[in-house]
């Protein structure tokens, strides 16, 4: 008996293997925006290398924060490689993640029996929005300090032990090298954590009920006499091989924007992230990344604080409900143009948020501010109506490929 | 129809966005530097920095090495033109000789390190801000600034591009002509622009390989995934 026979035994990786690999069976018609998926796989693995490294270096108190990560741009060797793969990365995870839920939207993704597979997904989003907020926070930057300072008094909001939460949040009245302690903890463990044991869970999920795919039919009705999927391929080797390919692409993409545009306009990198946290020096307007800008602009839309955070958080949670809004049995929106048109309006009109929470707060901004919350309020509303009425063609029977 | 309504919503979206920008802005317009951003600029910069701007100003993340190592300047040509007389080490940061305690109290508060002054404010704002100094008397220094309003700094290169007055006319010319005092100035923010970013060098340097390895890759991994794809029908 040999090695390999004597641990296939005894493992249960095989099995794991053949389950989730060489035998799961993924539709064949996957489009370019399914690479998403294995590339936030491949950022957050990236993530982890650059972030470990970062840590070696960093230092987490008020007097030696900013001083240790700007030591790590100048005096660590490739400390410049560290830092911006690890700026950059966090920006090109949410484009990544905005693609990837803009792609189970138009598809059709979150309708039964994916259900779950979105809400994990979707919780999976919070999270990393947590991660880069506690992230954003450790360079002890002046943004660090007033974002953190606007971010946590959100908090202050939460009835009759708002206060408290915000004292416990912030590890004092307000932010300070206490404040550093508790959120790199948070940072590199707990958040980090959950982010890797809910991918796990989302894959898992994804596993069990089966991919769904740009024809948004399901490829399990059709199988051919082994009781594989007809229009249905192994993940491995077909997959691994197609996202290898794409990893390439990405990777150029990703080292170009290091290398070339390692601030991105100081859209990636913002202007006040290098100068030292200040309390006396409090920002014209502190605006978050712009991965979070939309959800600011709808929080600052209404001028009352409790106002804005309630709409806030509405926007911010309303998603989950996306596999019940949408009524129609029919998944994919290549056979429902509406919703289709409604989508697209809606990502735009998202786009139109991120630019408004970016500006100062001026009462010019105040119509496409407003306006941008109407769109995107009323899209959730006027989904189920639109999806129980709208006019839709027939999917066909197999899934549509040409191969090339 | 569908494209039309896509298109409608579009024109709609970017003719708001449009209106919005139009308005005018408060801040002074901010005049662009030209220059090439090379090593010749950047030393110039760096000598012109020592000169004028190292009394008060530190760049404190920034070693005397990093001339060298990055630019290729002669050691001789750092301990000759950069470095202070003090004697302060090659490797050690560069540090202004002025206590930060003196000059809190001479100017009120410290001259701020420039380290990352230039990612901070931008190389437009420092080309104009330098620029924008005139002689006010009602200043405890005697000088203000257009684009700072009431900064605690004086005008250290008067002597060079003359005294103005704040509606720019000149009071006093300088020892440089215009052209000359414009071109130092650009030599400066280069300099601090460097200073805010020393990777550069490196990172256009590697940049090419690190991109053609990736391009190669995807290369052969596409003709993996072809090969493999060839049965999927």
């Amino acid at each position: 008996m040999g090695l390999k026979e004597w641990v296939d035994k005894r493992s249960p990786l095989p099995d794991m293997w053949r389950e989730h690999m060489a035998e799961y069976y993924a539709p064949k018609n996957f489009n370019i925006f399914y690479y998403a998926g294995s590339l936030l796989l491949l950022m957050v693995a990236l993530q982890f290398l650059s972030g470990f490294l970062v840590l070696a270096h960093y230092v987490p108190s008020a007097e030696d924060a900013y001083n240790s990560v700007f030591g790590i741009m100048y005096d660590v060797k490739y400390g410049w490689l560290m830092q911006y793969m690890h700026v950059d990365g966090s920006s090109l995870i949410f484009v990544l993640l905005y693609v990837h839920m803009a792609r189970g939207m138009i598809y059709g993704s979150y309708k039964a029996p994916r259900e779950l597979v979105w809400i994990i997904g979707y919780i999976l989003y919070l999270i990393f929005m947590a991660e880069a907020f506690f992230g954003y926070v450790l360079p002890y930057s002046n943004l660090s300090y007033w974002a953190g300072t606007v971010i946590t008094s959100l908090l202050k909001s939460i009835p009759f032990i708002g206060n408290w939460v915000t004292i416990i949040a912030r590890g004092g009245p307000g932010i300070s090298g206490d404040t550093i302690g508790r959120f790199m903890a948070l940072h590199v463990t707990l958040v980090f954590i959950l982010i890797i044991g809910l991918i796990a869970v989302h894959i898992l999920y994804l596993h069990k009920v089966g991919s769904n795919n740009p024809d948004g039919i399901d490829i399990k009705e059709n199988k051919d006499s082994n009781g594989h999927p007809l229009d249905g391929i192994p993940f491995h080797p077909y997959y691994t091989v197609k996202d290898l390919s794409g990893f390439g692409v990405w990777l150029f993409i990703f080292a170009a924007v290091i290398f070339y545009a390692p601030t991105f306009h100081h859209i990636f990198l913002e202007r006040t992230m290098s100068t030292p946290a200040n309390a006396l020096k409090s920002l014209p307007d502190v605006t978050p990344p712009w991965y979070l800008s939309p959800f600011y602009a709808m929080l600052r839309s209404i001028p009352n604080k409790n106002g804005g955070i309630l709409l806030m958080l509405f926007a911010v949670l309303v998603p989950f409900l996306m596999p019940w809004l949408d009524r129609n049995p029919v998944r994919s929106t290549r056979f429902r143009p509406v919703t289709r048109i409604m989508l697209i309006i809606f990502f735009l009109n998202f786009f139109l948020l991120a630019w408004v929470g970016e500006q100062p707060p001026l009462p010019k901004y105040f119509f496409p501010e407003r306006l941008g919350s109407v769109i995107y309020v009323g899209f959730f509303l006027l989904l189920p109506i639109v999806t129980m009425f709208e006019p839709t063609r027939k999917p066909p029977a197999r899934v549509r490929y040409r191969a090339h | 129809m569908k494209k039309l309504l896509v298109i409608g919503t579009l024109v709609a979206g970017l003719g708001m966005g449009g209106m919005v920008a139009a308005e005018a802005e408060t801040a002074p317009v901010l005049m662009k530097p030209k220059y090439t951003y090379d090593a010749k600029t950047i030393i110039a910069g760096a000598k012109l920095f020592a000169m004028h701007c190292m009394v008060c100003h530190s760049v404190q993340f920034m070693r005397y090495e990093f001339l060298t190592k990055d630019l290729g300047m002669s050691k001789a040509d750092v301990h000759k033109y950069i470095m202070l007389p003090t004697g302060a080490g090659y490797k050690a940061n560069m540090v202004s000789a002025m206590p930060v305690n003196m000059a809190s109290k001479w100017f009120g508060r410290p001259p701020p390190d420039l380290s990352q002054m230039e990612r901070y404010k931008s190389q437009d704002w420092i080309y104009t801000y330098l620029l924008s100094f005139y002689q006010d008397s009602k200043r405890p220094s005697g000088w203000n600034n257009h684009v700072f309003p009431n900064v605690a700094m004086p005008d250290v290169l008067a002597p060079m591009g003359g005294t103005w007055s704040e509606k720019g006319k000149l009071l006093k010319a300088g020892n440089e002509s215009q052209q000359k005092f414009r071109k130092q100035v650009t030599d400066i923010v280069a300099f601090l622009r460097f200073v805010s970013d020393p990777s550069v060098i490196q990172r256009h340097e590697d940049g090419p390989w690190v991109l053609g390895l990736f391009a190669l890759f995807t290369v052969f991994a596409y003709l993996l995934k072809k090969a493999y794809w060839k049965d999927v029908k």
